[in-house]
């Protein structure tokens, strides 16, 4: 056996030992929150712990969400993988593809006995997550939504009583908030989920064929569409005046908001928690996104971006026990409203939302709601259930490369798009060839 | 010199102290910031003067450690990256001092075959053969231990190959007299060769210690217990939050901190460091 | 080039290269030789399915625009930071020289950003290069220049220059120093008495003499600037924007752990291997002829 030669040639050297003690029943959860995130993620184990005896689940912080994943499945090539990792959406197709190594949630809970109910769920979080047959794959976790977020006192200096609700509306503010000083009208985070997947979502443009990749790997990309190319055309024109600003692939942009050189910001509703510690010196208000009127009379739904906990294959069933009796833990609606109401993340069941609006939270938190608002808006289509295409963490860098290409002016909205487009596909064919 | 050219001493000088402001600046930076409530750096520009908040961000990074760095104390990580660095650096320095004594001084079948084999390794960093080597180190059981941060990256010829060159340059004579005297292998390098190392092995602790306290994406994948995290692997998951902002305060008191140790090595070893790295190179 | 004089033993020798090449092949040899085999399959990321696509990685490889324009990036970088850590630390040295009494003071306060790890050293560049929060970025927009690396390639690309180059300058300048006072003083001061300047006497007599240190001092800097500065570009820029400043062994990594493309990367890893071991030869083969004379 090639393993066992090899350890035996190692010889001195492999008198090396793990030291994690695996006392009594350990699970092993490895998640990619940081900051004041990661303090609330051990809480929530913590409060685990102590509610019962048997298991003990231990969070492991591993970096980012890729960091996370690959170090995840190096772990696993190598057999030494956590009962629970915390994947981000963008991976969910990959994780799907790997049949034998992922150990599916309504699985989970039928064979420990668990209850289980998967209508407790909001369908719209879970439908990013279940197979077609209508089965919970994944846990969900720390879901969110783009919101826009503006500053109220810059908005009043420019004349401007009410938030924007439609993309012209966004143009005029930002001019008026720049004739009063401010040098650029808004900012966006995570430019692909925010200005495309959910752009698409919003208006129910597909952006890809066979519903977003749910119904095949054999999918193609359309995100080049008319309405897409109309669209970020007009960011990138507005980006020469400032009207548009971009400031950074994932969050970097946030200091344009805070520093009150951009009045408007769209990004996560997760964000939420930073912009109220950050935005010191003026208030700040939070809006739905705004849409194009000439692409929809009205807007659909947004969908989700954030994590899912994927509970890995190969251990003990007494570790899965533990698994899921720790995933009811975490759906309780205690527990969910807490989580909601601190980080901003939509809550996962129906229970948590109603007990949230009981206590009273979105009326002394005006704008927490909105994220809700916006997923529950219509009942969802084809085009805004979310989406799954392989090897989307790479395709992801494409958008970005292409649109930072846009940005600068090297590319016309509908150059960069195509070749994001056609670049993409290649990746779809590449991931559909190895599964 | 012969010749006296105030002017052009003057402009020396301008000039270097220019090249050490240049250098410094930086330094300084990260320090300033590190004094500063949080807020201050993320809205508005970052400050240039020191600000108020130096001991209580340096207690806290100290003490509590931080939670977007898996709410580690810097003091353990910068623990965990000086018995790392320190084990590379002594088993870098013994195995490969050896195995170019060898090459160097013994005639044998496979010679350069053993040579080639190591010098292969000269140049290629672990980042590019990251996945196969970690998944030899879990088949080992490594994963999570001080072997298995530090053993994998001591496969690497940089310090054979200097004592090689080193040893190339000891005079011949010396051997000679050696076996004359009848003294075997093992008295010869105990005797001569190692004693005459000296500077060598001071110049290339600097740089071990250097290469191995700086490593950033190994660590990263080899530990899942905290109790191994190291301190530049720390830093940067302070840098990478989702779905929030860096606390840069804190980020810039740990990069503070994790300066101290190899700038306080190369400074206090320069004048060894500078000696053992030329005279190899002559 | 050999020793006339060596021991003869039977085992002795090979106990002393033992741990070495023990070391070797477990955690290198091995290894790479998996790349090499990951290289010619196309594999899921989970390792549960693989099949064999003889060299259809490679193919996709070198029909790949990006990849190409990789090299490029990789040598535009290269030559940059070479280029301005040795001319930098050259000056600075030849400045130090002249103020022989002083020299150990500049040296002392010059050398610190070597010991600054790449992935601080990474960290520091993009938080004073932050187009919102950066002091760096401030004072150029105060210029007039519209400082954003995260859109603009050119940006990036000055920035990860900038911070290679301040990391290398202090190991340049502490080899040309020891160079230059190598130097025999007698040699300069018969050309002052000859009348020639300080400028002519640098170029007709100093440099010509620092060529041996220049070149080895070329060859560590090209290596530095091709695999070091991996923690550098991980900080910074990851690669962008739109690939601005991918060069080879980010892309590596970028390609095979975040994108998870395993046979991809081990395919660049091979290339990378390649051009490593032809970088290794000839650096072997110019510092044996420099022994032998």
């Amino acid at each position: 056996m090639k393993r066992a030669a090899l350890a035996g040639a190692v010889g001195v050297a492999a008198f090396a030992f793990s030291t994690s003690a695996w006392a009594a029943t350990e699970v092993q959860w490895w998640h990619a929150m940081g900051g004041k995130l990661g303090e609330k993620v051990v809480e929530l184990a913590e409060g685990f712990n102590a509610s019962q005896s048997d298991y003990k689940v231990v969070p492991v912080y591993k970096g980012t969400y890729t960091e996370t994943m690959t170090s995840a499945i190096a772990a696993f090539r190598a057999k030494q993988h956590p009962h629970i990792v915390q994947v981000f959406e963008v991976g969910t197709a990959t994780m799907m593809a790997a049949k034998g190594a992922i150990y599916p949630v309504y699985q989970l809970m039928k064979d420990s006995g668990e209850p289980f109910n998967p209508s407790d769920y909001l369908a719209s979080v879970t439908g990013y997550y279940t197979d077609t047959d209508g089965n919970m794959l994944s846990m969900p976790f720390n879901s969110s939504t783009p919101v826009l977020y503006y500053n109220r006192d810059a908005l009043k200096k420019a004349g401007v009583t009410e938030a924007p609700k439609t993309w012209p509306e966004v143009a005029e503010v930002a001019k008026k908030a720049q004739a009063a000083g401010y040098s650029c009208g808004f900012t966006t985070g995570w430019q692909s989920w925010v200005q495309i997947e959910n752009f698409s979502a919003w208006h129910n443009l597909p952006i890809g064929t066979k519903a977003n990749g749910f119904a095949g790997t054999d999918t193609e990309f359309t995100f080049n569409s008319a309405g897409h190319v109309a669209h970020i055309g007009a960011l990138a024109d507005w980006q020469k005046s400032k009207i548009f600003d971009y400031g950074g692939r994932r969050s970097d942009s946030a200091p344009k908001f805070y520093g009150q050189e951009c009045v408007m910001y769209m990004n996560s509703s997760a964000a939420y928690a930073g912009v109220k510690a950050n935005a010191k010196d003026f208030e700040f208000g939070v809006s739905t996104l705004p849409y194009w009127p000439e692409l929809a009379s009205s807007p659909q739904n947004t969908i989700i971006g954030g994590a899912t906990l994927w509970v890995l294959q190969g251990h003990e069933s007494e570790e899965y026990k533990g698994v899921a009796k720790f995933f009811s833990y975490l759906s309780s609606a205690e527990v969910q409203a807490d989580w909601h109401q601190f980080t901003g993340y939509l809550p996962i069941t129906n229970a948590a939302a109603d007990l949230t609006r009981e206590q009273g939270f979105y009326k002394a938190n005006p704008g927490t709601d909105v994220s809700i608002n916006q997923m529950t808006n219509k009942p969802p289509t084809e085009n805004s259930k979310g989406l799954r295409f392989g090897n989307f963490v790479q395709i992801r860098d494409i958008i970005n490369e292409e649109m930072e290409a846009i940005w600068s002016g090297d590319k016309s909205a509908q150059e960069g798009l195509d070749a994001a487009v056609s670049r993409g596909n290649e990746l779809l064919r590449k991931f559909e060839a190895s599964n | 010199m012969v010749e006296n050219r105030p002017w052009l001493t003057a402009f020396s000088h301008l000039v270097l102290i220019a090249g050490v402001l240049v250098t410094a600046f930086p330094i300084w930076i990260t320090f300033v910031a590190s004094t500063h409530p949080g807020e201050n750096l993320l809205a508005g520009q970052a400050p240039i003067w020191p600000g108020p908040m130096l001991w209580q961000n340096y207690s806290e990074v100290l003490s509590a450690g931080m939670g977007a760095a898996g709410g580690v104390p810097v003091g353990e990580m910068m623990w965990n990256s000086l018995i790392m660095s320190l084990m590379i650096t002594v088993g870098k320095i013994a195995i490969s001092i050896v195995s170019a004594y060898a090459i160097v001084y013994f005639k044998f079948p496979f010679r350069m075959t053993f040579f080639w084999l190591i010098f292969i390794t000269l140049m290629l960093p672990v980042e590019v053969r990251i996945l196969p080597t970690f998944q030899v180190v879990a088949d080992l059981g490594m994963l999570n231990s001080y072997w298995g941060l530090s053993v994998p990256l001591i496969a690497s010829a940089t310090a054979t190959f200097l004592f090689r060159q080193f040893f190339l340059t000891v005079p011949e004579e010396l051997l000679e007299a050696a076996r004359i005297d009848g003294a075997g292998p093992i008295k010869f390098f105990r005797d001569i060769l190692l004693p005459l190392s000296r500077t060598n092995i001071a110049a290339l602790f600097v740089i071990l210690f250097i290469f191995g306290w700086n490593q950033y994406l190994w660590p990263l994948l080899v530990t899942t217990d905290e109790s191994f995290y190291t301190i530049v692997m720390g830093i940067q998951r302070m840098v990478n939050v989702a779905d929030s902002e860096p606390q840069w305060h804190l980020v810039m008191a740990t990069a503070t901190l994790a300066m101290i140790p190899p700038v306080f090595i190369v400074i206090a070893m320069q004048r060894l460091f500078v000696k053992g790295l030329i005279e190899t190179e002559k | 080039m050999e020793k006339r004089v060596t021991f003869s033993h039977k085992s002795l020798p090979y106990l002393l290269v033992a741990p070495q090449i023990v070391i070797t092949l477990i955690f290198f040899i091995w290894p790479a030789s998996q790349a090499l085999y990951q290289s010619v399959l196309l594999e899921d990321a989970f390792g549960l399915s693989r099949q064999f696509v003889w060299f259809q990685n490679f193919a996709q490889l070198f029909g790949d625009r990006l990849y190409l324009a990789s090299f490029t990036t990789t040598m535009v970088f290269s030559i940059a930071t070479t280029f301005f850590s040795l001319s930098i630390a050259l000056f600075l040295a030849v400045m130090a020289d002249r103020v022989i009494k002083s020299a150990t003071v500049y040296r002392t306060l010059i050398i610190w950003p070597y010991a600054v790890a790449p992935a601080v050293a990474g960290v520091l560049f993009f938080f004073m290069f932050n187009p919102s929060i950066g002091i760096l970025a401030y004072m150029l927009r105060a210029l007039g220049y519209d400082w954003n690396h995260e859109l603009n390639g050119g940006d990036a690309m000055i920035l990860i220059v900038v911070a290679a180059t301040w990391k290398q300058i202090s190991y340049n300048f502490l080899f040309f120093l020891a160079g230059l006072q190598a130097i025999p003083r007698s040699l300069i001061e018969a050309a002052a008495i000859d009348g020639a300047s300080p400028l002519k006497r640098f170029w007709t007599i100093i440099f010509p003499l620092l060529s041996p240190t220049t070149f080895f001092l070329l060859v560590v800097n090209v290596v530095y600037a091709f695999f070091d500065t991996f923690g550098i570009i991980h900080a910074t820029t990851e690669g962008g924007p739109a690939q601005a400043t991918n060069i080879l062994v980010y892309k590596v990594y970028s390609d095979g752990f975040i994108g998870l493309d395993l046979g991809g990367s081990a395919a660049q890893s091979v290339v990378l291997m390649t051009i490593v071991i032809a970088l290794t030869v000839v650096q072997f083969r110019y510092i044996e002829k420099k022994v032998e004379y």
